[in-house]
């Protein structure tokens, strides 16, 4: 370490205080637990939840990783990869595999996760009710006696306006078959992923300062009806750089003539499965 | 109605009371509603009516009394002593509550059709076609038009509001419904509609109701049995007809005497 702040910039008390909440997360998963959310430097919404999740899991044998939108390589992901590597000194990773602990906006890999590893998610909103219903105190209430009706009207007016459900990310799902959870604003293509997910992912909200955990190999379902059952969104071409089949594609307009690229929003991924020789973002 | 007396009332209220304040809401209400029997609460404003309501359906805490209540389990639960979720979970079930503003009883930011489904839904319906086959039967039966269906409740005229509320309070088929001045606000002819529309379905299902309202007409119709209430208290009570034909407490004789006939 070549900096006087304490391991991971937080000092301990604030990370024990931080694990306390995680255990209770992990004890009761989806349900979200409050916690004294730090001022960090820096500012709400690029992700102080997650690093304060993340300072206080991470030991000095990790390996980090850290997406944005499953890049590795774009302005936040790296900010706080520098960030951690300045106050912990661990090594750091774009490989999904390689790394023991991964931050992540948005996005889960493409690459399977395995037992042992901790992917942590930043997230803006922690209420899946919080747009049907104002109140927080009644946000509460709901979730304890598990009223969830009017979250399915919500699915029902998609039906009837769109003929299908329209909500593409944060597609809320029920956790262990008892907690709504919003699963912070990953695309549903991610959604399958957290069902019975081997790794332990841990859900950290610094302004509105919520916790919430789904265990590994936790049941998570979508919602859905029976008759309109969950789908993801699916692409009817490969991506243009690695030609991978069946992986959450971005638009890219690569001129002003209407070019455009269809490419992985997992850039790890992406560049593991080109010929070698190519650069890869981030590295 | 002679079959009716072997069975335990549905509801019994004894020395309910309520305060606000020093302001008296009610004091010391009791009466017993059997099921299949609407009762009529009447009063001018400021009588007590609504408190009565509200402390039965449990949204206001009552300082004093008993409010028993026999479930479809055939147990019997006292209302003012039940914690929240088990009376949060008996009025989606078993009770329904019309209120006098249907916005305060409806959606209004999403369709006709959710607003029906969704009770069914939050009792653990999950096939979409099936909780809107439930909604268009229902809102047919509300005289709802089925091309309705899936516009927004602001769209409506007051009286299909009304008539949606109920819809969406009936389509689970609860055992007693609350109504508070069901056809307040609305004029005369779309009363009638509503008030003919609440009878049959009423008598079709069997219904349980209490009925709160201050114009004796609605309370002629549609109420069984009358409760007279003045400054939070019970005056007289007695079979509809014989009340409004015969009254006895000084009061009820002014009020069934200030209806105005055209």
């Amino acid at each position: 370490m070549t900096t006087r702040y304490n391991f991971a910039y937080l000092d301990e008390q604030t990370k024990r205080m931080i694990r306390r909440a995680v255990l209770k997360a992990v004890a009761v998963p989806g349900y979200q637990v409050p916690f004294g959310s730090r001022e960090m430097p820096l500012s709400y919404g690029w992700g102080t939840g997650g690093v304060q999740v993340t300072a206080s899991v991470i030991g000095p044998d990790d390996v980090l990783k850290v997406i944005d939108q499953g890049a590795d390589d774009t302005t936040n992901a790296v900010s706080i990869r520098r960030f951690f590597a300045r106050t912990t000194g661990v090594a750091t990773t774009t490989s999904t595999e390689g790394a023991t602990l991964i931050q992540t906006r948005h996005r889960i890999p493409e690459t399977p996760l395995r037992e042992g590893q901790i992917l942590v998610l930043q997230v803006p909103i922690p209420e899946p009710l919080r747009w049907l219903e104002p109140r927080e105190a009644e946000t509460r209430k709901m979730h304890a006696l598990e009223e969830y009706g009017v979250m399915y009207v919500r699915l029902y007016e998609d039906i009837t306006r769109h003929g299908k459900v329209a909500q593409t990310y944060e597609y809320p799902v029920m956790v262990d078959g008892r907690y709504l959870m919003r699963p912070s604003p990953i695309p549903k293509f991610d959604n399958p992923k957290l069902d019975r997910s081997p790794a332990l992912l841990l859900f950290g909200a610094g302004r509105e300062k919520r916790i919430y955990a789904i265990p590994p190999w936790t049941r998570v379902k979508s919602l859905d009806f029976d008759d309109h059952p969950f789908e993801v969104e699916h692409w009817d071409r490969a991506c243009d750089l690695c030609g991978a089949q069946g992986a959450f594609l971005d638009e890219l307009i690569v001129d002003d003539k209407g070019g455009r690229l269809f490419i992985c929003s997992d850039t790890d991924y992406c560049a593991r499965r080109r010929p070698a020789g190519e650069p890869r973002p981030g590295a | 109605m002679s079959a009716m007396v072997d069975e335990p009332p549905l509801l019994s209220v004894r020395g309910l009371g309520k305060r606000y304040g020093a302001q008296l809401g009610c004091r010391d209400v009791g009466f017993d509603l059997w099921p299949g029997e609407v009762l009529g609460v009447v009063g001018e404003s400021g009588s007590g009516k609504t408190p009565v309501l509200d402390c039965r359906a449990g949204r206001v805490a009552a300082d004093g009394g008993r409010v028993a209540y026999a479930k479809a389990d055939g147990t019997v639960v006292d209302v003012l002593r039940l914690d929240e979720a088990a009376r949060r979970r008996l009025l989606r079930t078993e009770w329904g509550v019309v209120h006098q503003h249907a916005r305060d009883g409806l959606r209004m930011g999403v369709s006709a059709g959710a607003n029906v489904g969704e009770r069914l839904m939050a009792l653990g319906a999950r096939h979409y076609g099936r909780v809107r086959g439930r909604a268009l039967d229902w809102l047919a039966r509300v005289e709802i038009g089925e091309d309705r269906i899936d516009d927004l409740p602001e769209t409506f005229s007051g009286g299909m509001q009304q008539r949606l509320q109920i819809a969406r309070n009936l389509v689970t088929e609860p055992r007693l419904v609350l109504m508070d001045e069901p056809t307040g606000g609305l004029d005369v002819s779309v009363q009638a509609r509503l008030l003919d529309l609440l009878r049959g379905l009423v008598e079709d299902l069997g219904l349980s109701a209490v009925i709160v309202t201050h114009d004796l007409a609605v309370a002629r119709l549609l109420a069984h049995r009358l409760l007279v209430m003045r400054g939070g208290e019970v005056v007289e009570s007695g079979l509809t007809d014989q009340v409004l034909d015969d009254p006895q407490h000084p009061y009820a004789q002014l009020l069934v005497s200030s209806v105005l006939q055209p």
